[in-house]
């Protein structure tokens, strides 16, 4: 649909999707805390959704690193298009990474890649203090199926997803982190809205609350512990996935800051203008930014199946410390940029404004709140030794 | 250096005194095999560096990274062969 000749290179489709469909709409996804339905139906005409799906399961077998890249293109144009993609890639990454070896998991990624289904996740749950590795909610084995209810805070956007993966206690009888995580299909649940989405940005990710009810087979559980699931691949995934698409909102807003400058310095050949002074301060501050994302991408493929490392408290202070660099980084950089641009950049109706992307990277200090993400540091700092 | 040698029986019994004290447990000490899993038993990776630096200084030893993997303080005889090792080496 967008053009036959980008041919299968992820990137090189997810900037064609991001500028011709992503970009144009994101302004009324925003205004209408809406679905990016329009990007969306484009990713899936593209096959990005099993992207990263191995190809003998019928996928791309898109490299993580080529995954982050799509994050970050698609957050130059449209942050929510970003977040929900990036999201949707940390399940699949859980699937592909921990579910190959059970014959329904299998399938289903097949299927999921056959029919391009989108997946939610709900992780965080009512009554544990923002805490993901602790459960309320169980599995409740009744013969060969399961029931859960889950009180989940936030499922983002769940009415949209065509399967949604969540965490419980493994039993009634389990402890709290004794958990495990449960693939839903759409026929398994039924979601009941408990709370709203009128935010100050990421609007389109529609990240309701809701009281999920699911019954399913219980082959649908995991058979790996959530507790390795989470230090191997959910942490790495969602630090390195969310901080690539940070840094495509940073870039976006840089760049509208260098048109800004660039259009400034042309009403007056031959002086710079001062607001160019600031935007060389910002440039280098995006730069360090990138570097710092893309070590993690680095660190993260070249680890990738050593279970050792991956469950270590060096690497796990590492993506912990990425995700706390870039998600500052990502609201300083586009404040910053707002002081280079002035007045062009606050107001809604510029082709300058930095608005959106300014509310949008003030999500990024509070997905995980940093302050508990440095507590979780400074705990693990008492007995780290190397580094 | 004075040598070590700490009894099996003595070890594991102090092992859970401070798995007790420490753990956070949700199932009773008491009621747990020297091979049952501590994480099931409710111990979380905040209340595992408590383990773990409780252990270090009742037993004067260091854990080094290595050991430090998830898994590592699994059960009371992990912990047991980890303070054994380290004690031996030092010995």
């Amino acid at each position: 649909m967008i053009a036959a000749a980008l041919g299968t290179d992820p990137v090189r489709i997810a900037q064609a999707v991001g500028a011709a469909v992503a970009g144009p709409a994101a302004e009324s996804v925003d205004q209408d805390a809406r679905f990016p339905a329009e990007a969306f139906a484009a990713l899936r005409d593209e096959r990005m959704l099993g992207a990263m799906v191995p190809q003998e399961l019928g996928g791309r077998g898109a490299t993580f690193g080529e995954i982050a890249a799509v994050c970050q293109e698609l957050g130059r144009h449209c942050s929510s298009t970003a977040m929900v993609y990036a999201m949707h890639q940390i399940q699949v990454g859980c699937l592909i990474r921990h579910g190959r070896t059970a014959p329904f998991l299998r399938d289903y990624l097949t299927e999921l890649t056959a029919k391009e289904l989108l997946l939610a996740s709900a992780t965080t749950e009512q009554g544990v203090g923002g805490d993901v590795r602790t459960s309320i909610c169980a599995i409740d084995q009744q013969g060969s199926r399961f029931r859960l209810i889950k009180q989940a805070p936030v499922i983002s956007y769940g009415e949209h997803a065509d399967g949604i993966l969540a965490t419980a206690r493994r039993s009634p009888d389990a402890a709290g982190n004794d958990q495990v995580l449960a693939l839903l299909t759409r026929r398994d649940f039924k979601l009941t809205e408990t709370s709203g989405w009128d935010s100050l940005g990421m609007r389109g990710t529609m990240s309701l609350g809701y009281t999920l009810t699911a019954d399913a087979p219980i082959e649908q559980v995991l058979p790996t512990p959530y507790g390795e699931m989470s230090s191997q691949t959910m942490l790495p995934f969602s630090h390195i996935l969310w901080s690539s698409l940070w840094l495509g909102i940073a870039t976006d807003a840089v760049n509208r800051g260098r048109g800004f400058v660039r259009s400034e310095a042309r009403k007056k050949p031959g002086t710079v203008p001062p607001s160019a002074l600031r935007l060389a301060e910002v440039v280098a501050r995006l730069q360090t930014m990138r570097a710092v994302v893309q070590g993690g991408i680095a660190d993260f493929e070249r680890n990738m199946d050593d279970v050792e490392v991956l469950s270590g408290l060096g690497f796990a202070l590492r993506m912990n410390n990425l995700k706390i660099t870039s998600s500052t980084a990502a609201a300083d950089v586009v404040r910053d940029t707002l002081g280079v641009i002035g007045l062009f950049g606050y107001k809604n109706d510029s082709k300058y404004s930095v608005g959106r992307h300014l509310r949008d990277a003030h999500s990024a200090a509070l997905m995980i709140a940093n302050d508990r993400i440095y507590s979780a540091n400074a705990s693990m700092l008492l007995i780290h030794k190397d580094d | 250096m004075e040598t070590r040698n700490i009894a099996v029986n003595t070890t594991a019994a102090e092992i859970r005194a401070i798995v007790k004290q420490h753990g956070r447990l949700t199932t009773l000490v008491d009621d747990l095999a020297d091979d049952s899993d501590l994480y099931q038993a409710g111990l979380t990776s905040h209340a595992s560096v408590n383990l773990m630096l409780a252990l270090e200084d009742r037993f004067e030893v260091e854990f080094p990274e290595r050991m430090l993997r998830r898994g590592a303080f699994r059960t009371v005889d992990v912990i047991r062969s980890a303070i054994q090792e380290l004690t031996e080496g030092a010995a």
